[in-house]
């Protein structure tokens, strides 16, 4: 069995989670803690990866990293590096696609954490950042293990995003889903069981570790 | 010596109020904010602490926290504040509480010898209790040795001995650390007991100013007692009715006049009086 496209398809994963923390942290802060009018339309433009086809996202993408584009030609100039079709694409295209699954948990996050407590640290002369990691994070654990474990299984079970923007290149862009839909088209249906069975396996086990450790926290705080 | 003016637009009870405060605090004063919820004691604090805005000027011994062209920072006002929900962070312990304000073992389990606490100073805030909890929150809160103290009811959500206790003990820490403080308080024993000096604030202004003597006791006139309390219910039995009143925590009956049934309602705020005889106090 080939295992690439699942360590193509885990490694984008990792990397989008990690990129996704450090964006989807100051965002899920900031909307945690305005009173601002753009408040509502900063959160409806968050959330709009989770009810528009992946098509329509992944042809925005396509065109705005496209080597016609500015972005897609200023990287190509003077980074040599080629948005579309390539791995970096897809990491920047799933950035787009699973931001909502870092943000909403790390904003509901943040937003069930005492006020008081975290004014209290602001009394104890310490700054919005020290506060941000030593009190309002160690207090919202679940939150802070929901937002990377799904963000990263999300981008783990993309498929529509990754196909149009990536397309199939093996080592490249052909990542799990994409691989069982090729197996699926050419009606490989052996492989086909086996990384579906192989992926549904790693899913229910990511999904429930998370559950186990929340079910833990829960008695830990006696909630 | 702290001298501020404070000027701040408000949503209180009754619709839009201004917040409209000019006030010089003796070095070491015990002060009680009392008044009606709604009247602007906590965001009074809160202005105060760097916690909110306001336009207006705060001096703090000749040291300007708040005038027209800056704001001190909350961070940098080294106050101490006690919340009214403790807001302990849940995931140190209690030492760690404490010493999150400070890095000052010494001082840190001094605080918890006076308030009781060493044996626990391990121990998670959620596995404490109500009153053991507000005594962590005072301990922290005067970790940095603060000049100004400020507490937003910070007994209310204890029952009557625990508050008792714990007023004795911030007493004690008030004159140990030489604090000036400012607590919003309803209760006038408590205030009797702590403050040397109370304000009373009414829709964001300040209607009374004195000792807790002075603004406290209701007795005037030829009284030789006389409580506040709350009708609950007349009742008529044969040719009496007895009036049941609440009074503080206590539950009294009194026997009134068919006139006094018709002209009382119930639920007013009523006064028990009398001037007729020598009470005698027993134990």
């Amino acid at each position: 069995m080939n295992y690439e496209p699942f360590i193509l398809s885990f490694k984008l994963a990792s990397l989008t989670a990690f990129i996704l923390f450090i964006i989807g942290l100051p965002l899920a802060w900031y909307l945690s803690q305005t009173e601002s009018k753009l408040k509502p339309f900063i959160e409806s433009l968050t959330a709009l990866p989770i009810v528009l086809p992946p098509s329509v996202l992944g042809f925005y993408i396509l065109w705005a990293l496209s080597a016609n584009s500015p972005i897609g030609s200023f990287f190509q100039e003077y980074f040599g590096v080629k948005l579309v079709f390539s791995f970096t694409g897809l990491v920047v295209a799933s950035s787009f696609y699973s931001l909502p699954f870092m943000v909403q948990p790390l904003q509901n996050g943040f937003e069930s954490i005492n006020k008081n407590m975290l004014e209290a640290s602001y009394i104890a002369g310490k700054s919005k950042l020290q506060t941000i990691f030593l009190v309002a994070l160690p207090n919202m654990k679940q939150s802070l293990i929901t937002a990377i474990v799904i963000t990263f299984a999300h981008t783990v079970g993309e498929f529509g995003v990754v196909l149009m923007v990536g397309g199939s290149i093996p080592g490249e862009t052909k990542v799990a889903s994409v691989a069982i839909y090729e197996m699926v088209e050419i009606m490989d249906y052996s492989a086909a069981h086996i990384y579906s069975a192989v992926m549904v396996g790693i899913s229910f086990l990511v999904l429930l570790s998370v559950y186990i450790f929340n079910a833990k926290q829960n008695r830990k705080f006696g909630l | 010596m702290i001298e501020f003016k404070i000027n701040k637009k408000l949503h209180g009870s009754n619709g839009l109020m201004d917040l409209d405060i000019y006030l010089k605090v003796k070095e070491g004063e015990f002060l009680a904010l009392s008044g009606k919820s709604g009247a602007g004691k906590t965001t009074l604090l809160r202005v105060l602490a760097g916690l909110e805005e306001a336009s207006g000027d705060i001096k703090v011994d000749g040291k300007i926290w708040l005038d027209s062209k800056k704001s001190l920072a909350v961070q940098k006002r080294e106050i101490g504040f006690v919340f009214q929900d403790y807001a302990l962070f849940e995931n140190m312990s209690v030492e760690k509480n404490l010493l999150f304000v400070k890095d000052d073992k010494e001082l840190a389990s001094k605080l918890l010898g006076i308030t009781e606490l060493s044996e626990l100073k391990n121990r998670l805030p959620n596995t404490l209790s109500g009153g053991q909890k507000q005594r962590v929150s005072l301990c922290r809160a005067l970790m940095n040795r603060p000049k100004l103290l400020l507490m937003d009811e910070p007994l209310s959500a204890l029952d009557t001995n625990m508050r008792t206790k714990l007023q004795q003990e911030i007493l004690t820490l008030h004159k140990e650390f030489k604090t000036t403080t400012i607590m919003v308080s309803h209760d006038p024993s408590e205030i009797y007991r702590l403050a040397s000096r109370v304000l009373v604030l009414e829709n964001g202004k300040i209607t009374d100013d004195g000792t807790p003597k002075e603004v406290l006791l209701k007795t005037s006139g030829s009284q030789k007692f006389s409580f506040e309390g709350e009708l609950l219910e007349i009742k008529k039995v044969d040719v009496i009715y007895i009036a049941i009143i609440a009074i503080g925590q206590q539950l009294v009956e009194v026997v009134i006049s068919a006139d006094e049934a018709r002209s009382l309602k119930v639920g007013n705020k009523v006064r028990v009086s009398t001037k007729a005889f020598n009470p005698s106090i027993t134990q």
